[in-house]
């Protein structure tokens, strides 16, 4: 029928590429730092500053201490975003998590506390998967929806604790600021965290359901998948995701607010389509967004460095990721 | 006939990655002639098609159209240069009216009015919402769109694949007549009746080549299948061994007085282990409902289903596949995760069940993968994704993923619609080996002569009702055409 030729090198580069969309994000990355190490000499190479090694381990650390909460916001992002959703009540979720964490903590214990806080992520994310599996109402809308409540019951809530004080739990504050081998501890949650994301969306049954259900619900349908179990089971793993990465974020902040990790949303949704996941479905790798989670960590370094004004940084912030998207849509040839 | 050159492609040549998919194909149209295009499933005839008609840039080779080299860059530069395409999927936008789909692309309404008319659609309402109406008139729409821009060439990619037989009558009197005004026609066709009936030659495509310019005349079928196929095979699917269904045993399936709003209004037959049954009717006779209906899409309103002597109350496809039913339903998209592998469309029903949604089996389901492809002969070349798939391999893959999870009763609806000669000769014989190997097979098809090579009886539908039941074997296509328009079959059968 057709025969196959040998393409020229750069043809087979660029297919390269499109097979390994993680690859052009690394090189981005490592550009990135390169800039950061010219804007400011010794930040990452304090060997020529004279000081522990030949990279900086500090540095190194604390921008994965940083990226690590975002990376898991990212992945409830990435999940939803292969059956063509979004969650937009992470951020939130996260939030009410750390603030029922400390504030129980100090009055049932630490145990208890820990257990409803990831409860009441579990309840988010089972109304979520209700509300887009069963009464169709688009998942935009639905996390939406469901966001803002949560933060208005967290604002009622908050009355009724105001006398209890809060307390954070010691292997949080362990898991969040302290360090092995120079490595934030956060890893420790991490790293299985994040292979267990990659197992779930390659190697199992759950996983291609993600994948079909973004691609082409009818014929998912047709296969005999009823499509609302999916989805709830979906929401509610990602509301326990934020709800983690909430406990996660409290350790390292080591502060409560009604607030505190509702800013990682957007930058959540960013370090997904960043690496590559498709906000319309069925195309989407975890990897990626790590990567963009560290890029955007970076991102953020080099524009506080500048010292520029708030507004001016949160322009070139929303300039730079549209660039990023757009370069890696091209390189890749995805969408 | 033939006067000014319309449209000449020459040595053009294509190439997606390692894979050539054109290599040197040409065509060339004269004013007043019909040219069929034809070729086997992976020829390369849709990527000539997409050329021709400006979606694709060619790697090499020419595009003139009247003399001029025409750099068609876009759809839209061909289409104002005078080449308007109507493809087998109609163009036209389900959320908007009839009329502000003419709006889109500035047609003139009044000559869209009258070819309407002209081929054989009544009562539309430029308001009618494009999403209401059935398949066969959006092609008719779509194809008085095409006319009423007075095109020089005009291009029909399986235009008439499942519209009913008057219809394709009045298609092909109006492409006569056009032509002999002086229009310019590439019919892209499987077949052969309308080709030999419409055209004036037939180029032949193969391995992305043009390899061969025939004059229609008697006989020209079977140089062109030679031609097409690269070595002398038999036409037709005689040589399929049939064995009679058991149809003295319990049905495995039974229809009883079922209706669906708002076509079907009382359709009853048995289906019976080891039997391939046909269904026939003209389009839109209620076939599609009566087919989601078995398949668990949507209950019946009236009457019952019953799966071995069960009644069968599907409320999803779920509860059909779970009672051993499996549907292959008409439109390839609908079945199909195009952007997947091969072996995640075949075998995404072994995720479905919540049980099944933990680790992956890979070795079981690489094993049950692989014998479904065996044994369907799926080119697996474009091992990426399904879309890079032709038609005909794309259809076996719809195939694939119930023969691969094991088969009780099969509904096909369609399936050999718009595929290439080669793969439907591959289909016919599966069937019939499900039948033998004791599977149930309900089998619609909009091509009448498929009926006698596939099915043991036929069931024939009419305005939603049965209204006879044949003997496959016996049934020539006068018959069927007959029983299909509702006339009484006795006749052509004596």
């Amino acid at each position: 029928m057709s025969m196959v030729v040998t393409d020229p090198p750069l043809v087979r580069f660029g297919r390269f590429l499109r097979d390994n969309p993680v690859i052009p994000l690394v090189v981005f990355l490592f550009v990135l730092v390169a800039v950061l190490e010219i804007m400011r000499p010794g930040i990452v190479t304090p060997f020529r500053a004279g000081r522990d090694g030949v990279i900086s381990t500090f540095w190194l650390g604390n921008l994965i201490k940083f990226a690590i909460p975002l990376a898991m916001l990212a992945a409830c992002q990435v999940l939803t975003m292969l059956t063509a959703g979004i969650d937009l009540s992470a951020g939130i979720v996260a939030t009410v998590a750390a603030f029922v964490c400390a504030t129980l903590s100090s009055i049932w214990g630490v145990g208890p506390a820990v257990a409803t806080a990831l409860l009441a992520g579990l309840v988010v994310g089972v109304v979520n998967g209700i509300g887009v599996g069963l009464v169709r109402v688009h998942p935009l809308i639905m996390t939406l929806g469901t966001g803002l409540i949560a933060t208005g019951v967290l604002q009622v809530y908050q009355r009724l604790v105001i006398n209890a004080g809060s307390e954070i739990p010691g292997f949080l504050t362990w898991l969040g600021t302290g360090r092995t081998l120079a490595m934030p501890n956060g890893l420790f949650l991490f790293v299985p965290f994040a292979l267990f994301i990659f197992w779930l969306m390659r190697f199992t049954g759950f996983g291609r359901l993600l994948f079909a259900l973004g691609s082409n619900e009818n014929a998912a349908k047709l296969s005999g998948v009823r499509a609302w179990q999916v989805y709830v089971a979906l929401y509610a793993l990602s509301g326990v995701i934020a709800a983690l990465a909430g406990l996660l974020y409290l350790g390292i902040i080591r502060q409560t607010s009604l607030s505190l990790a509702n800013p990682l949303m957007l930058p959540s949704v960013a370090a997904a389509v960043i690496g590559g996941t498709s906000i319309f479905g069925g195309r989407g790798s975890y990897a990626g967004a790590i990567v963009g989670a560290l890029i955007i960590r970076v991102l953020d370094t080099m524009l506080t460095l500048m010292q520029m004004p708030e507004g001016a940084r949160t322009v070139l912030f929303g300039l730079i990721i549209l660039a990023v998207t757009a370069i890696y849509v091209r390189i890749t040839g995805s969408r | 006939m033939s006067g000014t050159q319309l449209l000449d492609a020459t040595g053009i040549a294509k190439s997606f990655g390692a894979v050539r998919a054109l290599t040197e194909a040409s065509l060339h149209v004269s004013e007043g002639e019909i040219v069929a295009l034809m070729g086997a499933n992976g020829a390369g005839k849709s990527t000539f098609v997409k050329i021709i008609t400006g979606a694709l840039r060619p790697d090499s080779g020419t595009v003139l159209i009247r003399g001029r080299e025409a750099r068609v860059g876009s759809p839209a530069q061909a289409r104002r240069s005078g080449l308007v395409p109507v493809y087998q999927e109609p163009s036209l936008i389900p959320d908007l009216d009839v009329a502000d789909n003419l709006r889109l692309t500035d047609t003139p309404v009044e000559p869209f009015r009258r070819w309407v008319e002209e081929l054989g659609i009544r009562r539309l309402a430029l308001s009618d919402m494009i999403g209401d109406l059935p398949l066969a008139t959006l092609r008719i729409l779509d194809l008085a769109r095409a006319l009423a821009s007075a095109p020089d060439v005009l291009l029909l990619d399986e235009m008439t694949a499942a519209l009913p037989t008057d219809l394709v009558e009045r298609v092909l009197k109006v492409m006569r007549q056009k032509a002999d005004e002086g229009m310019g026609v590439i019919y892209v066709s499987h077949r052969f009746g309308e080709i030999s009936e419409l055209c004036d030659r037939a180029t032949v495509l193969r391995d992305g080549m043009s390899v061969g310019d025939l004059k229609i005349e008697p006989g020209v079928e079977d140089r062109a299948v030679e031609l097409m196929l690269g070595q002398k095979l038999d036409l037709a699917a005689r040589d399929i061994h049939k064995t009679r269904g058991t149809t003295g045993d319990r049905p495995r399936m039974r229809v009883k007085g079922v209706a669906i709003a708002p076509k079907v209004s009382d359709i009853s037959f048995d289906l019976f282990p080891g039997e391939v049954l046909g269904v026939v009717a003209l389009e839109g006779q209620g076939q599609d409902e009566l087919f989601e209906c078995m398949a668990g899409f949507m209950p019946p309103r009236a009457g019952s289903i019953e799966v071995n002597g069960v009644a069968a109350d599907f409320r999803h496809p779920a509860d059909a596949i779970a009672a051993g039913v499996k549907f292959v339903p008409g439109d390839r998209a609908d079945a199909l995760l195009a952007q997947r592998s091969v072996r995640e469309n075949i075998a995404l029903p072994f995720s479905a069940r919540i049980r099944a949604w933990g680790g992956l089996k890979l070795r079981h389901e690489r094993a049950r993968v692989a014998h479904a492809i065996a044994r369907l002969q799926i080119d697996t070349r474009a091992q990426g994704e399904v879309q890079r798939l032709s038609g005909g391999n794309q259809q076996k893959v719809t195939i694939g993923r119930w023969l691969a999870t094991g088969v009780d009763t099969l509904l096909l609806f369609d399936p050999t619609r718009g595929i290439d000669v080669r793969t439907k000769r591959q289909i016919y014989p599966l069937v019939r080996e499900l039948a033998e190997q004791g599977a149930s097979v309900l089998f619609y098809t909009s091509e009448l002569e498929e009926i006698p090579l596939a099915c043991d009886r036929a069931v024939v539908i009419f305005n939603g009702r049965v209204v006879d039941i044949i003997d496959a074997e016996v049934a020539d296509e006068q018959t069927l055409l007959r029983a299909a328009y509702g006339l009484v079959a006795q006749e052509g059968a004596a």
